[in-house]
C-alpha cells in the first residue's frame, strides 16, 4: 500500500466519536444546532480526510461555537469574519479541508461582504450557514433574515427590514455550490454535507436552524408531520419536482418562467420541471419560491457547477513563475532591478 | 564650495558638493517619472541622494490649477545625504501653478527653468497670476531660464507620426534632458529605460530618446546658461547598490523574512495610499512561492493573513492609519490566539480620509494603545527607505519568536523617498529560526517556552488538533475559561511576554555626546532632518545628541537612563505629541515637544532654528 492508502485505511476506521472533542456543548437543550453538529460528525469519517487536515473556522453566535465541539483543527475568530480567516487558511495550504460555521447574523450581516467575496472567488471552503432568522447569543434581535414586521427585543413596533434569501445572494455572488438542508431532516442534512465536502470550490449550505429559545417553530411547516409533505420540494438532480402527500403534485413554469403547482394527474409528463443542478436559470426560479406561501419550499442541491478555484489558479501561476523565471533566491531579490558597483577606493 | 575648472569659453563648469532640484508641473505632466528617472542616473553617477514625491490626491485634477501640482524633490551631493533637502537651488516649473505652488521652496537666487509655453493667458488665470510673473520681472531675485519647451517638443518630433497630444506629453523628457546637460549626468540610463518601457510602441520609444536627447543638446548648443554643474561621487561605503524606496525596501524585506525563516509568505491587503506600493512589488514575487492576496476590504486583510498564519505561513498585512483603525479587532485576536502576524502601517495625514498622499506620523497612539482590552503588540518603526528592509525582517524574526503580531510603522515620506541602498550580502543576514509542534505527548497549546511564547502547532500534524479562538484561553490547555483569576493572569502574561522582547531589542544608540545641553529624541521618517541638523550643530560647536528610537514598544531598556544626561529633551514629531507623552509618562521625565502636523516632513532648518532657540533660552 503506498502511504496515501494507508492513511486512507487509517481514515476509514474513523468514527463520528473522533470527531468528537472533549469540551461540553453549551448550546440550549433542544436547539437545532446538535442536530447540525451531530450530522457533521457523521459525515466526516465517512470522507476518507485524514482528521489533522480537517479545519472548522467560526466568527460569532451560537453556531460559532462549533469548532470547539468537533475534534480537528479549529479556530473561533471575530464576528463576521470566519469566511475571511478560512479564505487565508485555504490559499496558505489548498491540501486543508476547510469548514465554515456560521450563522444569519454572523455570516449574511455583520460578515456580508466577506461572504459574497467567498464565493465569487471561489476558494474550496464548505460554508454551512445556521440559518434561524433570528440574533441568539445577544438574546433575541430580529436577523437579517427575520421576516418583515417581526416583533423583537429591538423591533417591538415589528421589523421593518427586508429579508435577505441566502440562496438569492449566493447565486447572485457567483457560488458554484447552493443547498439548503434542515435541522429535523438528519439523512437530506448529511447528503448535502457530503456533496458539500465533494465540491470543489466554495460549498455554501443554508441549514433552517430551529431557534427555541427565541424564534421557536419558525420552519415548522417544513418539519411538522402533518403539513410538511405539502411545503417541501426535495431536489434530486435528472428527477422532475414532484411534492405533496401523495406525490401527486409537480411544478411547472408557465410562459412568464414563474413555477406553479400542478396536479401529475392532468399534467403531461415533460409539463413537469426536471431538476437540473447546472442550470441557473432554474436554481434562480426555484430560489425564488422560498417562503412564497402559494408554492413549496425546495430543499436539496439547487446549482452545482465545476469552475477552476481561487487556490488551483493561484498555485498554477506560482508554477509557471518558477517553471519560467526560476525560483527565486535571495540574492536575486536583492540584485533585481538596476545595480552599480562602489569600490574601496 | 565651489571651484571653478578649465572649460571652453562661454559656458563654465563649476563643481557642487549638493544640489537640490525640485521638479513641478501637472499632475499629467510627468513630473513624478522625470524625478525617477533623474533619480535612477543620479543614483548610477555615484552620488548619495534622498528624493520628495509631493503629489495630489487626485489623479488628474484639471490642467492648471493650483492644487493639481505635483512635485518631486531630489537631493544629491558628493557626500552623506540625510534628507531631500530644505529648499531647492533648481526649480523646473512646467506652468505657472506649479510655480506658484514651488516658489517658496527655491531658495533666493536659485535658478527657475521655465516651460514658457505653459504660460499662457489660461494657465496664468487659472494660477491666479494678473500678469506674466517671466516677464513682469516679479521673479528678479533669481536666475530664471524662460524656455519655450513644449513648442521645442514639437519641433524636435514634428515628423514622427504621432497625434499633437502624443507628442506634447513628451515634453517631460525634454526637460529631463536639459536637466542631464545640466548636472553632466549620461543620458544612456534613461535611453535604455524608454526603450524598455515603450518595447511595444516604437514610435513613442523614438520620440521620448529624441526629446530627451533633443532637451540636452538645447543647453548644449544655445548658449542661454553660462554655467554647467558637476557634483562629484559620494564617497559611500564599497559595495553593489541599488535605488529603493520605502516601499520597495519593505516588499524585498517581507520576501527575505520569508527566505530566511524557510516559511511560505503571505500577505492580505487592500489597496490604500500611500502602502500600496508594498502590494504591487509583492505581487509580483511568485517565484517566491509568495502570496498576495487582494482582500475585499481591510478586515479581511488581516484575517486572511491571520488564517495563514495559523496554517503556517509567515503572515503580513499591509496599510495606512485608516486601514488600521479598521484591523484593530483583529489585531486583538491575533494577541489573543497568540500567532505570529506583521501589521505594516504606512502612516498618512490623518484623520479620517485626512491627506492621503501627505506624510504624519500621527498614528503612534492607534499603534501601542489601540484595540479593545489589555492588548500589547509589538511596536516599531522605520527611520528611512532602506531601513524598512532590515526593520521588516527584525519584525518577523520578533513574531515569529515570541508568537505575537508586531506593528511597523514606516510614513508616506519614506515609503515614497528613495536613497542609495547598500544591498546586503545574503549571507550576511541572520536565518529566522522556526520551530513546528509536532510531539502529541507534550503537546498543549497555551503552555510558554523561556520566552513566555505558545507553540505553534500547524493543521496537517496529526494528533495536535486543538482549537484557538478570541475568547479567554485558559493558561496551559487553551480552553475556553471564564475564570477570573485566570483571566488576569493571562492579561498579564500576555503583558509579561511583550515586555520580554526588551531582551531581543539592541540598547538606544546616541549619535553626538553622551551628555550635554540638548538630546533630540525622534523616530520614523523624521531621521533625515534631526540627524543633519544635529550634525551641523555639532559642527557649530553645541552640545546636541540625537537618539532616534525604533523600537517604541517596548522600549529600549537604557532609554530612561539617556534622557537623564541631558539638560533638554527635544521631541520634534509629525504629530501633535504623541511620543512626548508616552515618554514622559514612561519616565516621569519632563521634555520639550515641537510638533508640526502640515502634511509635509520637518526641514533640517526648522529643527536647527528650534534647538538654537532652545539653547538661547528662548
Amino acid at each position: 500500500m503506498t502511504e496515501n492508502e494507508i492513511a486512507t485505511a487509517e481514515t476509514k476506521k474513523l468514527t463520528a466519536k473522533d470527531f468528537t472533542s472533549d469540551q461540553d456543548v453549551r448550546w440550549c437543550p433542544g436547539c437545532g444546532d446538535y442536530s447540525i453538529l451531530a450530522q457533521v460528525q457523521r459525515v466526516l469519517p465517512t470522507l476518507g480526510i485524514p482528521r489533522e487536515n480537517v479545519v472548522f473556522v467560526a466568527g460569532i453566535g451560537c453556531s460559532s461555537r462549533f469548532p470547539y465541539y468537533m475534534n480537528t483543527y479549529g479556530f473561533h475568530g471575530i464576528h463576521g469574519r470566519a469566511t475571511a480567516i478560512a479564505s487565508g487558511i485555504k490559499v496558505a495550504r489548498p491540501e486543508l479541508s476547510v469548514w465554515v460555521a456560521t450563522g444569519d447574523g454572523d455570516c449574511l450581516s455583520i460578515g456580508g461582504n466577506h461572504f459574497v467575496h467567498l464565493l465569487r472567488r471561489n476558494i474550496d471552503v464548505n460554508i454551512i450557514l445556521f440559518n434561524n432568522r433570528i440574533y441568539g447569543l445577544t438574546k433575541g434581535q430580529y436577523s437579517p433574515t427575520s421576516e418583515k414586521g417581526k416583533i423583537t427585543r429591538s423591533s417591538p413596533y415589528g421589523s421593518i427590514d427586508n429579508p435577505v434569501d441566502p440562496i438569492q445572494l449566493a447565486l447572485g455572488s457567483s457560488g458554484t455550490f447552493i443547498a439548503r438542508g434542515i435541522d429535523r431532516d438528519p439523512k437530506q442534512l448529511q447528503y448535502v454535507i457530503e456533496r458539500a465536502s465533494g465540491h470543489k470550490g466554495t460549498a455554501f449550505i443554508e441549514v433552517y436552524q430551529n431557534c427555541n429559545v427565541f424564534n421557536d417553530g419558525a420552519y415548522a411547516q417544513y418539519t411538522d408531520k402533518e403539513v410538511k409533505a405539502e411545503h417541501v420540494l426535495t431536489l434530486e438532480h435528472g428527477k422532475p419536482l414532484i411534492f405533496g402527500k401523495n406525490h401527486d403534485k409537480g411544478i411547472r413554469l408557465n410562459k412568464f418562467f414563474r413555477p406553479e403547482i400542478v396536479s401529475l394527474d392532468q399534467a403531461g409528463d415533460e409539463d413537469i420541471v426536471v431538476h437540473d443542478e447546472k442550470n441557473k436559470h432554474l436554481a434562480l426560479v426555484l430560489a425564488e419560491m422560498t417562503d412564497d406561501p402559494s408554492l413549496p419550499t425546495p430543499f436539496g442541491v439547487f446549482y452545482a457547477v465545476d469552475k477552476p478555484t481561487y487556490e488551483e489558479e493561484y498555485v498554477k501561476q506560482i508554477e509557471h513563475a518558477i517553471e519560467t523565471e526560476g525560483r527565486g533566491t535571495l540574492k536575486d531579490l536583492l540584485e533585481s532591478g538596476n545595480t552599480w558597483e562602489i569600490s574601496d577606493n | 564650495m565651489e571651484t571653478n575648472t578649465d572649460t571652453p569659453p562661454q559656458v563654465i563648469e563649476k563643481t557642487l558638493e549638493e544640489v537640490t532640484v525640485r521638479f513641478a508641473g501637472d499632475s499629467g505632466d510627468g513630473m513624478q517619472l522625470t524625478g525617477s528617472q533623474f533619480t535612477k542616473t543620479t543614483a548610477l553617477v555615484g552620488n548619495d541622494l534622498e528624493t520628495f514625491p509631493d503629489y495630489p490626491a487626485e489623479i488628474r485634477a484639471p490642467a492648471g490649477t493650483l492644487f493639481g501640482v505635483s512635485g518631486f524633490q531630489i537631493s544629491f551631493a558628493s557626500h552623506d545625504v540625510y534628507t531631500p533637502g530644505d529648499r531647492a537651488d533648481v526649480l523646473v516649473a512646467m506652468n505657472p501653478a506649479a510655480l506658484k505652488v514651488n516658489l517658496n521652496m527655491l531658495r533666493p537666487g536659485g535658478i527657475i527653468i521655465a516651460n514658457s509655453d505653459g504660460f499662457d493667458a489660461k494657465n496664468l488665470r487659472l494660477a491666479g497670476y494678473e500678469t506674466n510673473p517671466l516677464e513682469d520681472g516679479s521673479l528678479k531675485g533669481y536666475e530664471v531660464y524662460s524656455i519655450p519647451i513644449t513648442k521645442l517638443t514639437t519641433t524636435a518630433l514634428e515628423k514622427l507620426p504621432l497625434s499633437m497630444k502624443e507628442i506634447v506629453r513628451s515634453k517631460n523628457f525634454f526637460a529631463l534632458g536639459l536637466m542631464y546637460w545640466l548636472f553632466n549626468r549620461p543620458l544612456e540610463p534613461s535611453l535604455e529605460w524608454i526603450k524598455k518601457k515603450f518595447a511595444k510602441n516604437p514610435d513613442l520609444q523614438e520620440a521620448n530618446s529624441i526629446a530627451l536627447k533633443a532637451g540636452y543638446n538645447y543647453g548644449d548648443i544655445t548658449h542661454i546658461f553660462t554655467t554647467r554643474y558637476r557634483v562629484e561621487p559620494a564617497k559611500l561605503p564599497a559595495g553593489k547598490y541599488r535605488n529603493v524606496t520605502g516601499n520597495e525596501a519593505m516588499a524585498l524585506g517581507i520576501v527575505a523574512s520569508c527566505e530566511l525563516s524557510g516559511l511560505p509568505g503571505f500577505l492580505g491587503s487592500y489597496p490604500i495610499t500611500p502602502a500600496s506600493d508594498i502590494l504591487h512589488e509583492l505581487s509580483r514575487y511568485r517565484r517566491f512561492n509568495f502570496r498576495t492576496f487582494q482582500a475585499e476590504d481591510e478586515i479581511a486583510g488581516i484575517s486572511s493573513a491571520i488564517g495563514a498564519a495559523f496554517a503556517g505561513s509567515l503572515a503580513f498585512t499591509t496599510t495606512s492609519g485608516p486601514g488600521v483603525a479598521l484591523k484593530q479587532e483583529a489585531i486583538g485576536l491575533a494577541v489573543m490566539v497568540e500567532l505570529p502576524l506583521v501589521i505594516i502601517n504606512v502612516q498618512r495625514g490623518g484623520p479620517s480620509t485626512g491627506l492621503p498622499t501627505k506624510t504624519e506620523q500621527a498614528d503612534l497612539f492607534q499603534a501601542i494603545l489601540g484595540r479593545n482590552g489589555e492588548a500589547p503588540v509589538v511596536v516599531m518603526a522605520a527611520k528611512t527607505p532602506g531601513d524598512c528592509f532590515h526593520s521588516v525582517i527584525d519584525a518577523s524574526r520578533i513574531a515569529v519568536k515570541y508568537m505575537t503580531p508586531v506593528l511597523l510603522l514606516s510614513d508616506g515620506y519614506i515609503a515614497n523617498g528613495s536613497e542609495p541602498w547598500l544591498i546586503p550580502d545574503p549571507e550576511s543576514l541572520s536565518k529566522i529560526p522556526v520551530e513546528f509542534a509536532k510531539n502529541p505527548e507534550t503537546f498543549k497549546p497555551y503552555s510558554r517556552n523561556k520566552f513566555n511564547a505558545r507553540p505553534w502547532a500547524i493543521p496537517g500534524t496529526p494528533g495536535l488538533e486543538h482549537r484557538v479562538g478570541g475568547l479567554e484561553k485558559k493558561h496551559i490547555t487553551g480552553n475556553v475559561s471564564y475564570d477570573p483569576v485566570n483571566h488576569e493572569f493571562m492579561c498579564r502574561l500576555r503583558r509579561e511576554k511583550i515586555e520580554g522582547v526588551v531582551e531581543d531589542i539592541p540598547d538606544q544608540e546616541v549619535h553626538g555626546p553622551e551628555s550635554g545641553d540638548v538630546l533630540i529624541v525622534g523616530w520614523g521618517g523624521t531621521f533625515g532632518a534631526l540627524r543633519q541638523a544635529t550634525e551641523y550643530l555639532i559642527e557649530e560647536g553645541k552640545s546636541v545628541a540625537h537618539a532616534h528610537i525604533k523600537y517604541l514598544y517596548p522600549f529600549p531598556r537604557n532609554l530612561g537612563e539617556i534622557l537623564s544626561r541631558y539638560k533638554t529633551i527635544l521631541v520634534p514629531e509629525l504629530n501633535l505629541g504623541q511620543l512626548s507623552v508616552l515618554l514622559q509618562a514612561h519616565y516621569l521625565t519632563p521634555v520639550e515637544s515641537y510638533n508640526k502636523i502640515q502634511g509635509l516632513p520637518f526641514t533640517t532648518t526648522e529643527i536647527r532654528e528650534k534647538v538654537n532657540k532652545l539653547l538661547a533660552g528662548k
